[in-house]
């Protein structure tokens, strides 16, 4: 036969090579990373404003939730916080908003709570079930006032991923006052642990695991993207290339 | 096979029109795009090549199949890089699902579905379809006016890859994304959960690319040339009927 084993693999390699030269080519690349945008528009466009994830039975609860990323940020200042049960703690919530916030893990605790049992689903492809308890999103936005022209919330983190380099996320405002976007300081009845982001972390459940960030530090209202870290609104979108839209 | 004629037997065969122009088109559309699913598509399961059933499956949860990496030979790109294989992959998905949606119902309305692919009267009596198992075992292709009809064993490839494998690997695809699974909350329900229907995926990619090297073989071994030609130029020859 013409076609052997090791013809298929040569032939299979060129051809993914010409892909990879392709990849390079600016306007392919373009075409590439703007697919993001249909799926964006497709979705928003398929779901109402406000559709909720599916909430998980107790008894369909992951029996150990997976951290991932970062699992101690180690840095002194983390570690002087992480010492005192993080009582020096404090959320800063910042820029276009009309009346900033420094608040406290009891502060954040006298805010109303929800509680969900949602999926988290890795970028990776693995998935886990918990139960997160925390403060929607929505109620402290509200209680800073976001003012006119804030379009992006941005969460920096406490971890330093290197070269100085926070880490951080962004979220839209149709996500972040989702009912189901919270601040979530507990998981499965305990207080989150370091592997999982305590103090504070975000669950942005219509999205991917890498945009729930961990360690937060300060919250941040922004027109726009350009000019935080490196532009492109999180830190694996600047590193990586990831999608900023990671419902996909 | 479709606009097959009935031409009269002549001493030279005349080409016949066996494929009109969008079963052409698709055709070849699928063959990069799929190409490119595939490749991109182990690219991205090299990020966690464990799988799963049920609703959850992570490090700690017990995988029904653990696989090794695959190599860079068959992976888009031919590195590591889990961003550039998710772009490749979301960006040919799009395309290939209503590549897929348009030709269904061009098949439907344009009589494909009804003239060459539905099964006739007796064909899936058990001995027809024992007949046409053997007939493909002893690599009796059929020649003369039989040649211009898909026999049942094709038929049922066909109908298997458009109607089920196709749109399967399609609706698991969009059970991966959680901002569809908000939309859309009964899909992954269906696949009983979104490890299965990842499993679901991976198991139907690989069903997929097994038609591919059948449909392969058959090609070459039915006569390389005047297949390919007929899914170019939609003209086909038909082969001399056996005395």
């Amino acid at each position: 036969m013409i076609l052997n084993r090791r013809t298929l693999i040569v032939g299979a390699a060129a051809t993914l090579a010409g892909c990879d030269r392709l990849a390079k080519n600016e306007t392919v690349r373009e075409a590439l990373f703007s697919a993001e945008n249909f799926h964006r528009w497709a979705q928003r466009s398929l779901m109402a404003r406000d559709a909720l994830v599916h909430e998980f039975r107790p008894d369909q609860i992951s029996p150990f939730f997976r951290p991932n990323g970062t699992a101690n940020p180690n840095t002194p200042e983390y570690k002087a916080l992480w010492r005192t049960g993080f009582a020096d703690w404090r959320l800063q919530v910042g820029g276009l908003v009309e009346r900033p916030l420094s608040l406290s893990l009891a502060q954040l605790h006298a805010f109303p709570h929800r509680e969900q049992i949602t999926r988290h689903d890795c970028v990776e492809g693995w998935s886990a079930i918990g139960k997160w308890r925390g403060v929607p999103l929505k109620r402290v936005l509200d209680a800073a006032r976001l003012r006119d022209g804030a379009r992006y919330i941005v969460l920096h983190c406490a971890d330093d991923m290197g070269g100085g380099n926070g880490y951080y996320e962004s979220i839209d405002r149709v996500d972040a006052f989702h009912p189901q976007t919270i601040l979530a300081f507990a998981l499965n009845d305990q207080p989150l642990r370091v592997a999982n982001g305590a103090p504070l972390r975000l669950r942005v459940e219509r999205q991917l695991g890498y945009k729930q960030a961990k360690y937060l530090m300060r919250i941040e209202a922004v027109t726009s993207l350009d000019g935080i870290g490196g532009g492109k609104g999180g830190f694996w979108e600047d590193h990586a290339g990831y999608d900023w839209y990671a419902g996909i | 096979m479709d606009g097959a004629r009935s031409e009269p037997k002549s001493a030279e065969p005349k080409p016949v029109l066996r494929h009109r122009w969008p079963t052409r088109l698709w055709h070849w559309t699928n063959a990069l795009l799929l190409y490119v699913l595939f490749t991109s598509g182990l690219g991205i399961f090299n990020a966690h090549p464990r799988l799963y059933w049920g609703q959850y499956g992570a490090n700690f949860d017990h995988p029904w199949l653990t696989l090794e990496r695959f190599g860079s030979w068959i992976t888009l790109p031919a590195h590591y890089n889990l961003a550039m294989s998710r772009h490749w992959h979301l960006t040919a998905a799009p395309v290939f699902a209503f590549a897929l949606l348009f030709y269904m119902l061009w098949s439907l309305f344009g009589r494909h579905l009804g003239r060459d692919l539905a099964f006739r009267r007796g064909e899936l009596a058990p001995r027809h379809v024992w007949q046409d198992v053997r007939d493909h075992a002893r690599l009796r292709f059929p020649t003369g006016e039989a040649a211009l009809r898909y026999n049942v064993l094709q038929k049922a490839s066909y109908i298997g890859v458009i109607f089920v494998a196709l749109p399967l690997i399609i609706l698991t695809g969009l059970t991966m994304s959680p901002g569809m699974n908000a939309a859309w909350p009964w899909l992954v329900e269906l696949f009983g959960g979104r490890q299965s229907a990842r499993s679901i995926h991976f198991i139907t990619a690989f069903a997929l690319a097994a038609f591919f090297l059948v449909h392969m073989l058959m090609v070459i071994l039915a006569g390389p040339l005047n297949e390919v030609r007929s899914m170019i130029t939609g003209r086909y020859k038909v082969p001399e009927a056996r005395s």
